[in-house]
């Protein structure tokens, strides 16, 4: 296992890459990237949807260069689907070449040990980031979906990086990749794992950072509008929602209203472009009813 | 580690060691706030402080939440503690670190007349003109300038005297006073609005950027009391007066208007999980009884030996609930998170109806029906619903006897009954038999108590009475053992 050469040199080295990958981190965002590259440990990215929980991993990687493996996780995720898994027919037909060709003097131990060597395994992302030679990042995604059971999976990972196969043996990392697992915390993820991980929250960006990504990532958007969208939907935020607009939903709102040749929101355009912002009647229902009653206070 | 790193060099007073023992006080005093640091997170910190420039007071901060604060929850306590045991000390505290910040220094330096912090020269900077620079800087948005006002606010009106055993909250509500923030948001807006002949939506949010730049002002004023209340007393006195339970552990009952709005934010995830939880609980419940049918038809491809039993489905028939809750003053909140948590979880129940009374009781499932707003509907069962009959004040004896004769029959085996309040009869009869009836018609019979179990039974609680018919009694002070009992149920 060699350390990888470290790849920045600070914090402050981190937001201004990330920045070029059109990717706009705040200080604990780059400081919790570096850190984790440092540290080589792993990062549990928690947070609303919507807040680029799952883009952070993707713009790292395309930073340093490095291959994206992305495991997503679901309820019943098992062994065979994240860490590996032995090709059965593979082994099947190795097995029946043998007894074609019955005189090659191969005894049982020998077809045994053939059949449970590489070139019978299936790699699945786990094992596949692990084994990687080229830098990799990995994405476990929605961790949180997965039976508390079925977390004891990658505890081996995160804290060693390395796989134990019973007929294989340990198989070590070649080189640390960087780990990033999401979480919508739909339920409490166990203690073991977070130990293992440096833990990074990710809000609705503030004010100022939010208007940044919105130019960004709309080109041509005139500042004033950028800047009226962001503390539209800052008041909207504020209200008891089901579902709060993400950083997504303020960049669909943006481009939406960009193409609708809007120069300046009012409370009409707002009110009628609000089913882009929100997904759910009632939410959409009350937010009308909260733009309209600006008028009267 | 050189000189010049603001850990060793703002250790707090008292403490000689060094970064591994500022480290471990930091961690103790995270404890003593209720967040939990093991001791693989604790040598993880000291680890990652290794890597960061320890002049940098953010790197430091986000370095440690990384290693040791693993829940968003704790965010707050966390800040709250790492801003009083790293707090800028003695007599010069900077204003901020970026040159920019420098000019704010110097120009209240420069109308305070004085060096920073001694706060001999006050006389220099009128009460207009303080009040003028602030108006100033709210305009503008000008952090730095804002930290400056707040900084010479605190030193003028707070009037803080040392060894004064008085807790934070006191010397902010004496500055905010005198600053009269809302005669200056009205100006603000009365001045702005000619530039800005917009329309109402403009208006609206030019109030809630200026709100937001007040809100920036009162954290402002609330640091600079903080860091001088340090100086003054040192952290670790500090720590324990500012410390603040953690969302979970707020009582219903004493529960501040800040601790309320924690609350409900606290409470949608927490739905969220439980319905998770209760959802999974009861796909992966146990296996059913023995399928005799089955097993006996797959014998036969066992030449009639029942080698594979096969099990029954089991479907568990999911509780229908009726939840009667004392919404008078006191239980208000408690009554309103309980209720706010039955019916997120509506789907995990085949039912659930819900009954309101202070000294009367009435029926408010309705008002929960069609929308999916709960906040909204709980709002309408306080102000619509009819639950007084005399005088206002909790009559448990009253509405539960008019419960038992208006829905008694319509409680069966299949329901489960929640009480929730605090069984304060305000000695009135106590009509405990109208739950001896209900106890025997309903499946279960629970009853949530938002009071600590000792103060049960004494004065006028006399919920000792009602507890024998029940099958159980829970004291729900917080979210916490609100979500422990509600799991149970599911």
């Amino acid at each position: 296992m060699t350390t990888a050469v470290p790849r920045f040199d600070g914090p402050a080295d981190v937001r201004r890459g990330l920045r070029q990958v059109e990717y706009l981190a705040d200080e604990g965002i780059a400081g919790v990237v570096f850190l984790a590259e440092r540290l080589a440990k792993p990062v549990l990215v928690e947070g609303p949807a919507g807040t680029g929980k799952t883009q952070l991993a993707k713009s790292v990687a395309e930073l340093t260069g490095a291959r994206l493996i992305r495991l997503q996780c679901y309820e019943g995720l098992d062994e065979s689907k994240a860490l590996y898994e032995w090709n059965y027919r593979k082994q099947l037909l190795r097995i029946q070449a043998q007894r074609l060709g019955e005189d090659s003097g191969a005894t049982w131990s020998d077809i045994e040990e053939d059949i449970f060597s590489e070139p019978f395994l299936l790699t699945r992302p786990l094992l596949e980031a692990i084994r990687a030679d080229d830098p990799v990042v990995l994405l476990i995604d929605e961790v949180d979906r997965v039976e508390v059971e079925t977390e004891a999976l990658l505890l081996e990972i995160l804290s060693d990086y390395q796989v134990s196969i019973p007929e294989l043996g340990t198989v070590a990392a070649k080189q640390i990749p960087l780990v990033f697992l999401t979480s919508n915390n739909t339920r409490e993820l166990s203690e073991a794992l977070k130990r293992r991980c440096l833990f990074l929250h990710i809000d609705y960006p503030d004010l100022d950072r939010e208007k940044e990504i919105v130019q960004v990532r709309v080109p041509g958007i005139a500042d004033d509008l950028a800047d009226q969208i962001v503390r539209i939907v800052r008041s909207i935020r504020a209200l008891d929602l089901k579902k709060a607009p993400s950083v997504s939903e303020t960049l669909d709102w943006a481009r939406t209203l960009l193409l609708l040749g809007t120069r300046h929101v009012d409370t009409e355009t707002a009110t009628g472009t609000l089913h882009v912002l929100l997904k759910y009647q009632s939410d959409i229902e009350k937010a009308a009813k909260d733009l309209a009653t600006s008028a009267s206070r | 580690m050189e000189g010049g790193d603001f850990l060793l060099e703002e250790l707090p007073r008292g403490s000689s060691a060094g970064l591994l023992g500022t480290v471990a006080g930091f961690v103790t005093e995270l404890r003593n706030a209720g967040i939990p640091v093991s001791l693989t997170e604790n040598l993880d910190a000291v680890e990652a402080l290794r890597h960061i420039p320890l002049a940098d007071r953010g790197a430091v901060k986000y370095a440690m939440a990384a290693t040791m604060v693993k829940n968003d929850a704790h965010w707050k306590a966390f800040e709250t503690v790492f801003d009083v045991y790293f707090a800028y000390r003695g007599a010069e505290y900077r204003l901020g670190e970026s040159p920019e910040d420098q000019e704010g220094e110097e120009l209240v330096r420069a109308l305070l007349g004085t060096g920073p912090g001694d706060g001999g020269g006050m006389e220099a900077l009128s009460a207009e003109q303080l009040a003028e620079l602030l108006y100033r800087a709210l305009r503008e948005g000008d952090r730095a300038l804002l930290a400056a006002v707040a900084r010479a606010a605190v030193l003028r009106y707070a009037g803080m005297e040392p060894g004064r055993p008085v807790g934070g909250t006191y010397y902010l509500y004496r500055t905010l006073r005198q600053l009269d923030l809302d005669t200056v948001l009205g100006r603000l807006l009365d001045q702005s609005a000619p530039d800005f002949p917009g329309s109402d939506l403009d208006d609206r949010l030019l109030r809630e950027e200026y709100e937001s730049r007040l809100d920036m002002l009162r954290r402002e004023v609330e640091a600079e009391i903080r860091r001088r209340l340090v100086a003054d007393r040192g952290a670790d006195a500090v720590a324990k007066s500012v410390r603040k339970p953690l969302p979970d552990d707020i009582d219903f009952m004493h529960a501040s208007r800040e601790e309320l709005v924690a609350l409900r934010k606290a409470i949608a995830p927490l739905t969220r999980k439980l319905a998770v939880r209760l959802a999974r609980k009861r796909r992966h419940g146990r296996r059913g009884a023995l399928d005799f049918r089955r097993t006996v038809h797959h014998s036969l491809s066992f030449g009639g030996v029942p080698a594979d039993p096969k099990f029954k489905q089991p479907r568990p028939s999911k509780p229908a609930i009726m939840v009667v809750a004392d919404i008078s003053g006191s239980v208000a909140a408690f009554a309103r998170f309980t209720l706010q948590l039955v019916y997120s979880l509506n789907s995990q129940f085949s039912r659930v109806r819900s009954f309101a009374f202070i000294d009367g009781i009435d029926e408010v499932t309705d008002y929960f029906k069609g929308t999916e707003d709960i906040g909204e509907a709980i709002r309408r069962v306080n102000s619509e619903a009819d639950v007084i009959w005399v005088d206002g004040h909790s009559d448990y004896g009253h509405a539960l006897e008019t419960f038992w004769e208006r829905w008694g029959r319509q409680v069966d085996s299949r329901t489960t009954v929640l009480l929730l309040g605090d069984a304060r009869n305000n000695y009135h009869a106590s009509q405990s038999w109208v739950l001896a009836e209900v106890a025997g018609r309903a499946r279960h019979m629970y009853w949530l108590n938002p009071e600590p179990r000792s103060y049960w039974d004494t004065g006028d609680s006399i919920l000792g009475q009602y507890a024998v018919h029940c099958d159980g009694t829970y004291e729900c002070r917080n979210l916490k053992q609100l979500e422990r009992f509600v799991e149970q149920l599911g």
